[in-house]
């Protein structure tokens, strides 16, 4: 079966870059697509049509391929022909309409008809572009009810299904998770002093604690790919300082010991660096330092003013971070300095997917914060479903 | 799917404030590190070990970032000296601090205000004092988080140069979760930028 994919994908490809035939008939790099999304900017949506799914299931399928880079068309215009019913359980073929041939068939039972419409992308995905899907995965968030109320909300990646996990009736902010579990750190005001805590929240457990309530700042957490280690900010030296300790909160160490107000610090994937924003000469600035403490070294963002923000994404290639010149944009640079940060979109706060494809980012309109989705190579967005409020600082489960 | 959610998290909230200053006991720390290695097939990193906190600190400053004729700023007071106080929020209002855009440094303007707060807390001892920071719109919402607290922390400075212990004054940083205008032009943003002053003194009976 699996070979009948490779070969119909093969088939397509050749006819579309013959140029390139020479190139793709080597072995197993013939399927490799994510070699060609990874070019920044240079991606046109994968063109595909729809036909037989109704109502929600029919939403949940555009949605999840439009923010994963596909764009719909009339059938005798896509490259891959989706099809298939939802009258009971959902079913569903995708036929390469070069190759006239099948190449996923399949049928979903159990959960709801949401989950099985999310389960069909992700097959459709990962048959297509040869990468896992984001349709079944999941985000925290913050929502702003009224002013100095915020709750940690967890929902899908597309919004839906959100529950609020703190009823602190005060700010919490911040949410981060510990890869791999269900487990997230976040800040929170809750405790009868009004200090900013760091909690860690094990969502199966249904229980946290505190592992960072120093006197002054305790926030922005980040889980090291491990999930041994959290990198946040505390300011207890006296000005916000990047900390590291063990996940519970002990072997706390200063990693950096500047005067300015360093901010939302992320790993490296390979665990080894800690990104975050600062200030040099007065100047807003990316940099980063060894996880194990050292040299601070800035990571210039040559065209990007005011770069804050940054999240390495899972694959170690990039990082995106928000600038500001007036209004916010969402950038994302290559993570070895090899080229200048490129702007996709108007926005801030961006959080990778774990296939380091996709960003979720918060978009301001008109006054109210609210959460997008982007497809980075082809900057492709959509709104997620909305708590009411102001919903920001997204963070993707990894 | 997401049932696990539903119940009420604030039942653990007293028990925490007892762990705020201490490290955290061993057995959270294994319990977390087994739910770490126990539940997933990571191939596990290999993550370099810390070196000791109490291991020679490293060159602070990277030779190449010229932070260097910058003091150090001071330690912030213990969180239990601020316990047993009653907050007024009116006494010190008329001297909240305001701050240019993008900076934690006390303008000239300013220092009259810095002169009033000194000479109250100077007037009775037994009050304390909470700095709180707070940020415009402008700026993402950790960074805002960040540079509330240097706001804060810059006029905690301030004051012990004034000759206040600083171990009388904490901080609460707002970010840009607090502003006091909910306008979206230059004038509110203005009036958002500023440190407010709350005097605390000791509740009567305790």
């Amino acid at each position: 079966m699996k070979n009948i994919f490779l070969h119909s994908i093969k088939i397509s490809l050749t006819i579309l870059f013959t140029a390139f035939a020479a190139h793709f008939s080597r072995g197993q790099t013939e399927i490799d697509i994510g070699k060609e999304i990874n070019v920044l900017g240079q991606t046109k949506p994968i063109p595909v049509s729809l036909s037989g799914f109704t109502g929600e299931v029919a939403d949940v399928l555009r949605f999840d391929l439009y923010v994963q880079g596909f764009s719909f068309v009339a059938p005798d215009a896509a490259q891959y022909q989706i099809s298939g019913s939802n009258s009971g359980n959902v079913s569903g073929t995708v036929t390469d309409r070069f190759a006239k041939r099948a190449i996923l068939s399949r049928n979903y039972s159990g959960a709801d008809l949401r989950q099985q419409a999310h389960a069909f992308a992700d097959d459709i995905v990962l048959t297509v572009t040869g990468k896992k899907g984001v349709a079944q995965t999941r985000i925290a968030f913050k929502v702003e009810s009224s002013l100095g109320h915020d709750e940690i909300y967890v929902s899908d990646f597309d919004g839906h299904g959100a529950q609020a996990i703190t009823h602190d009736n005060a700010i919490a902010a911040s949410p981060a998770w510990v890869p791999g579990q269900l487990a997230i750190y976040y800040t929170s005001y809750y405790n009868k002093r009004g200090n900013p805590d760091i909690y860690f929240h094990n969502l199966s457990a249904r229980e946290r604690r505190i592992i960072a309530g120093y006197s002054g700042l305790n926030t922005s957490a980040s889980v090291s790919p491990d999930g041994t280690k959290v990198a946040m900010i505390l300011s207890i030296s006296g000005s916000p300082d990047v900390w590291v300790a063990n996940a519970d909160g002990s072997n706390l160490k200063q990693l950096t010991h500047t005067p300015e107000d360093e901010s939302s610090p992320c790993w490296s994937p390979d665990g080894k660096w800690i990104c975050f924003a600062t200030r040099i000469a007065e100047r807003r600035v990316l940099a980063k330092i060894p996880a194990s403490g050292g040299d601070i070294q800035r990571l210039p963002t040559p065209g990007a003013l005011n770069p804050t923000e940054p999240d390495w994404s899972p694959d170690g290639k990039w990082i995106a971070f928000t600038r500001q010149v007036g209004e916010f944009d969402v950038c994302v640079m290559p993570a070895d300095g090899s080229a200048s940060p490129t702007t996709i979109v108007a926005g801030e706060d961006p959080s990778w997917s774990p296939n380091s494809r996709t960003l979720i980012f918060t978009r301001r309109v008109g006054g109210r914060y609210v959460l997008s989705v982007l497809d980075v190579f082809t900057k492709q967005v959509k709104d997620v479903a909305r708590v009411p409020g102001n919903d920001s600082e997204p963070a993707w489960e990894k | 799917m997401l049932d696990f959610l539903t119940k009420n998290s604030q039942t653990n909230g007293r028990k925490e404030m007892k762990t705020m200053k201490l490290i955290y006991p061993t057995i959270i720390g294994l319990a977390v590190m087994l739910a770490v290695t126990g539940c997933n097939n990571h191939k596990p990193y290999s993550v370099t070990p810390l070196p000791n906190s109490n291991a020679t600190p490293r060159d602070p400053y990277s030779q190449t970032l010229p932070y260097d004729n910058n003091p150090p700023g001071i330690r912030t007071a213990d969180i239990n000296n601020f316990d047993n106080m009653a907050e007024d929020h009116a006494a010190l209002a008329a001297y909240t601090v305001h701050f240019a855009y993008d900076s934690a440094a006390i303008r000239k303007t300013e220092q009259s205000k810095l002169q009033a707060v000194a000479s109250a807390l100077s007037s009775d001892p037994s009050t304390k004092l909470t700095i709180e920071g707070n940020c415009d719109e402008r700026g993402t919402e950790e960074y805002n988080r960040s540079l509330g607290e240097r706001r804060a922390q810059a006029v905690r400075e301030a004051l012990a140069k004034l000759g206040i212990d600083p171990n009388r004054i904490r901080t609460i940083s707002y970010g840009k979760d607090k502003p006091v205008d909910p306008g979206h032009d230059a004038s509110a943003w203005a009036k958002n930028r500023r440190d407010d002053f709350v005097l605390l003194h000791p509740k009567t009976g305790v």
